[in-house]
C-alpha cells in the first residue's frame, strides 16, 4: 500500500463518520480539536481504521492517534 | 395546584408525519397498515405493520434526514430518530426553543418508550457473537437507551429542567403526559416536552410479540382489515411506530408568552392490574379505576365526557373488556357518548400510542369532530349499543376527550383533556 493510498482511505472514513467537509481534514486536523469528534467518536472512528485495513490497534496505541497523520502512520506500520 | 395547557405538537406516525397530514388522513379513513417489505417476514405468521412513510416533509412524510443529521443517525435506534423529530415539531409548533438559561432550566422532557432499541439490541447481540466484543460500536449501549431521547432533545435544545422517562409498556405515552403535566403542576417546571417513541417493527420485535400470541395473523393478505377493534373478525393487535410528543405548559406561562393554548390536561388516573402480565382481568377493573380516577383529578361528571380514544388494540378479550369499564364508568350517560380506537387506522404504537392518542383527542375537541373506528363491520355482542364511530368520522362537539392506555404488566393510566377556558 502506498503512503497517499492510506491517506486517501483515512480521510474518506474520517469525512464519513464525523460528517465534516474532506478540505478540512488535512494530515495535521486533530480528530477532537478540529474535526468535531467527541471521545465516542474517537473509538468508533478507531474500529472503523481496523475494519478498514485488518489490523488491530490496541488501547494504548488508540490513545495516540490524535491527528489524520497518527492514524496513517500506525496502519503504514502495522497493517498487513 | 397550577393548570397545565398543550401549546405544542408533533406526530410521525403509520399515516404520515406532522400533525395535520396525520389527522387529515385519519379522518379520511386511510389505513397505515401494509405487507412489511423492509425485512423478511416468510417465516413470521403476522407479516404486516404500521410502519413510517418515508417521504417528502412537505407530502405530509417522513424524512429523517429533516430531524436528526446523517452521520448521526446511525449512532442511534430508529425509535430515538422518531422522538427527536415529533419533539423538534412540537417545539415549533409551541414556538418555544429559549435561549436564556432561566427558561432552558425551567423546561423539561419525559419521552418514554415501551421497549427502546431493540433492534439495536439485537444487532449488538449478534455482532458480539459473531465478531466478539471489540467490534461492538461505542454508541450501542446509548443508542439503544430509553431515556436517550430525553436526553437527545435536552441536548438538542438546552433544555435544562427535569429529564425523566416513562417506560410502562403500552401506557408510556399517557404516563409520560400526565406524569409531566403533574411535575409542572407542582412547581418543578413551568414546561415539559412530553411523549413516547416506538420502533419495534422487526423481526425480534414481530416474532416476540407473536410468539405471546398478541399480533393478529388471519389479515396478511388484507393488511389494512387487520385491525378491527370491536368487530367479530378480529384476532390480534398490528404492530405500528412512530411517536407522538406534546409541549406542556403552565397556563399562566403561556398565556404571557401569548402562545397558541390547544387544550388542557385537565385529568390523569394510573392503576395496576395486580392480575397477569399480558392480559386484563375479565371485570376491567384496574382500567376502571384509573378512569375513574382521572375523572376525579378533573372533577366532571360522566355526562361531560363526549369522546372516549379507546385503548382498543383489536384483540378478541381486551376490547370487550375495555368497552365494558367505560360503561360501567359513565353510566347512562355512554348511551351519548362517542368511543373510537384510532389503532383501527395506525396500529398499535406501544410506548407511542398514548401520546399519539392524546394528540388526536386535543384535534377532535379543536375541530369538533371524532376520528373513526375502521373495519368495525360486525360488532361483537355486548358492543352494538354504544357509538362506536364505526367507519366514518362523525362531527361531533367535544367539550371533554378521554383516553385509555393498558400496558403488560397490568399498568393502566388515563388522560382527561378538555378544551382551552
Amino acid at each position: 500500500m502506498s503512503d497517499n493510498d492510506i491517506g486517501q482511505r483515512v480521510k474518506k472514513i474520517v469525512v464519513e463518520h464525523l460528517g465534516v467537509d474532506d478540505a478540512k481534514v488535512t494530515d495535521e486536523a486533530s480528530f477532537i480539536d478540529d474535526l468535531g469528534a467527541d471521545s465516542l467518536d474517537t473509538v468508533e472512528l478507531v474500529m472503523a481504521f481496523e475494519e478498514e485495513f485488518g489490523c488491530e490497534i490496541p488501547d494504548d496505541a488508540a490513545e495516540k492517534i490524535v491527528t489524520v497523520k497518527d492514524a496513517v502512520n500506525f496502519i503504514q506500520e502495522h497493517a498487513g | 395546584m397550577r393548570r397545565v395547557v398543550v401549546t405544542g405538537m408533533g406526530l410521525v406516525t403509520p399515516l404520515g408525519s406532522g400533525v395535520e397530514p396525520v389527522w387529515q388522513r385519519l379522518l379520511e379513513g386511510q389505513s397505515g397498515v401494509k405487507r412489511i417489505e423492509s425485512f423478511d417476514v416468510s417465516d413470521l405468521n403476522a407479516q404486516i405493520a404500521g410502519q413510517v412513510p418515508r417521504g417528502d416533509t412537505a407530502d405530509g412524510l417522513f424524512n429523517a434526514d429533516d430531524y436528526v443529521a446523517k452521520k448521526d443517525q446511525r449512532k442511534v435506534d430508529q425509535f430515538i430518530v422518531y422522538g427527536m423529530a415529533a419533539a423538534h415539531q412540537a417545539v415549533t409548533d409551541a414556538g418555544w426553543m429559549p435561549d436564556d438559561l432561566d427558561s432552558q432550566e425551567r423546561t423539561g422532557v419525559m419521552i418514554g418508550s415501551g421497549i427502546g432499541g431493540l433492534q439495536t439490541i439485537n444487532d449488538g447481540a449478534i455482532t458480539l457473537h459473531e465478531r466478539g466484543p471489540r467490534r461492538l460500536s461505542p454508541f450501542f449501549i446509548p443508542a439503544a437507551l430509553i431515556n436517550l431521547v430525553s436526553g437527545q432533545v435536552s441536548i438538542r435544545y438546552g433544555f435544562r429542567g427535569p429529564n425523566h422517562s416513562a417506560v410502562t409498556a403500552c401506557s408510556t405515552g399517557a404516563h409520560a403526559i400526565g406524569d409531566a403535566s403533574r411535575l409542572i403542576a407542582l412547581g418543578d417546571a413551568d414546561v415539559m416536552v412530553a411523549g413516547g417513541a416506538e420502533a419495534a417493527i422487526c423481526r425480534i420485535g414481530i416474532a416476540g410479540f407473536a410468539a405471546a400470541k398478541a399480533l393478529s395473523t388471519c389479515y396478511n393478505d388484507r393488511p389494512s382489515e387487520a385491525s378491527r377493534p370491536w368487530d367479530k373478525g378480529r384476532d390480534g393487535f398490528v404492530m405500528g411506530e412512530g411517536a407522538g410528543v406534546v409541549v406542556l405548559e403552565e397556563l399562566e406561562h403561556a398565556k404571557a408568552r401569548g402562545a397558541t393554548i390547544y387544550g388542557e390536561v385537565v385529568g390523569y388516573g394510573l392503576s395496576g392490574d395486580a392480575h397477569h402480565i399480558t392480559a386484563p382481568p375479565d371485570d376491567g377493573a384496574g382500567g376502571y379505576r384509573a378512569m375513574q380516577s382521572a375523572m376525579r383529578s378533573a372533577g366532571i361528571e360522566p355526562s361531560q365526557i363526549d369522546y372516549v380514544n379507546a385503548h382498543g388494540t383489536s384483540t378478541p378479550k381486551g376490547d370487550e373488556i375495555e368497552l365494558g369499564s367505560v360503561q360501567r364508568l359513565l353510566g347512562d350517560a355512554y348511551r351519548d357518548t362517542c368511543m373510537s380506537s384510532t389503532k383501527s387506522a395506525i396500529g398499535h404504537l406501544l410506548g407511542a400510542a398514548g401520546a399519539v392518542e392524546a394528540i388526536f383527542c386535543i384535534k377532535a375537541i379543536a375541530d369538533g369532530v371524532v376520528p373513526p373506528t375502521l373495519n368495525l363491520a360486525d360488532p361483537s355482542d355486548g358492543c352494538r349499543d354504544m357509538n362506536l364511530v364505526p367507519n366514518y368520522a362523525q362531527e361531533r362537539k367535544v367539550r371533554y376527550a378521554l383516553s385509555n392506555s393498558f400496558g403488560f404488566g397490568g399498568t393502566n393510566a388515563c388522560l382527561i383533556l378538555s378544551a382551552p377556558s
